[in-house]
């Protein structure tokens, strides 16, 4: 029988990056059923070094765990989050992940803002939409936002929101922040 | 396919069957370039071949009698995404599948009507 749906099925990809260890599962994982996903990459010139491929004579691929969340929003309509790897030899990866995204979060922890720096230049050069949720971890200081945007020199348009990944409302907050913003960019009158 | 029952051996040391020999070694097919979330679905035309699906076709088949992404295809089967896409790709060939690329391609980006509906839709979960 084959299957006819009363409308095309949308489903739509929200990215979530960050340094490694700043919670981008665990955002994952409070709203959504979190799956793993396996890919079997082709090493780049630049995992080779970083790997140890001696005495492994022809291996030339890598297996790369990833997970990724699925919310569905109606039937029909499914959004998807995707962590971004965090090692810079993954790099790859995030032209094949950001294509045609609708938006991306950037956490970031106050203790090691550098660590998002790389993808919040990712973001801005291709264009796409992002917002930065600042993760409270426990024991750390607690930034304001504008004091976060001012360190990162970030655009005024880019929304920056503290946020605790752990929370399900917290992260809630976060994605309709980003799709938010996103739905502003689509409309630059309102801009 | 991994022997679920017998554990003697763990995750670390790879499924019994290469993932690569499913696909008799190849790593380009048609199925290359499929997003994570176009969506499939089996179009329900017969095999014609004579080779046979193997069974992890036959999984696919199942999976996307309604229309389901591509990522979660490959995590159902638990292979390797390039694996995955392989497979995609012949089925696809065979017209056993349709592919529908995400609504970014025919457009810029989502529509404002959407993405409204998923605003309100994550509010309410």
């Amino acid at each position: 029988m084959a299957y006819e749906p009363s409308e095309e099925p949308v489903a739509l990809k929200i990215l979530v990056a960050g340094g490694f260890g700043v919670g981008k599962t665990t955002l994952v994982g409070a709203i959504s059923e979190i799956r793993p996903l396996r890919t079997e990459e082709v090493l780049s010139d630049r995992g080779i070094g970083v790997d140890d491929i001696d005495g492994v004579e022809g291996k030339t691929t890598t297996t790369v765990a990833m997970d990724f969340g699925r919310i569905t929003i109606r039937e029909g309509l499914v959004v998807y989050l995707f962590g971004t790897p965090g090692q810079e030899r993954f790099w790859f990866m995030w032209d094949e992940l950001s294509y045609g995204a609708l938006g991306a979060v950037v956490l970031a922890d106050t203790r090691r803002l550098t660590d998002c720096f790389p993808s919040i230049d990712y973001f801005e050069q291709r264009g796409t939409p992002f917002i930065v949720a600042v993760n409270c971890f426990d024991g750390a200081e607690e930034h304001e936002p504008e004091d976060v945007r001012i360190a990162l020199d970030l655009d005024p348009g880019v929304p920056v929101i503290l946020c605790d990944v752990r929370r399900r409302a917290s992260a809630k907050v976060v994605l309709v922040t980003l799709v938010e913003h996103a739905l502003r960019t689509l409309t630059p009158a309102a801009g | 396919m991994r022997a679920r029952g017998e554990q003697w051996l763990d995750e670390e040391a790879g499924p019994i069957v290469r993932p690569y020999a499913l696909i008799r070694g190849r790593t380009r097919s048609s199925g290359d370039n499929l997003d994570l979330i176009a969506m499939v679905t089996a179009t329900g035309s017969p095999y014609t071949g004579e080779a046979g699906l193997v069974p992890e076709e036959h999984r696919i088949l199942e999976l996307a009698d309604r229309p389901m992404s591509v990522a979660d295809i490959a995590s159902e089967i638990d292979l390797p995404l390039g694996v995955v896409r392989v497979l995609l790709g012949d089925l696809q060939d065979k017209g056993m599948i349709s592919v529908r690329a995400p609504a970014h391609e025919a457009g810029p980006r989502p529509n404002e009507r959407i993405l409204k509906e998923v605003i309100n839709g994550l509010r309410a979960l």
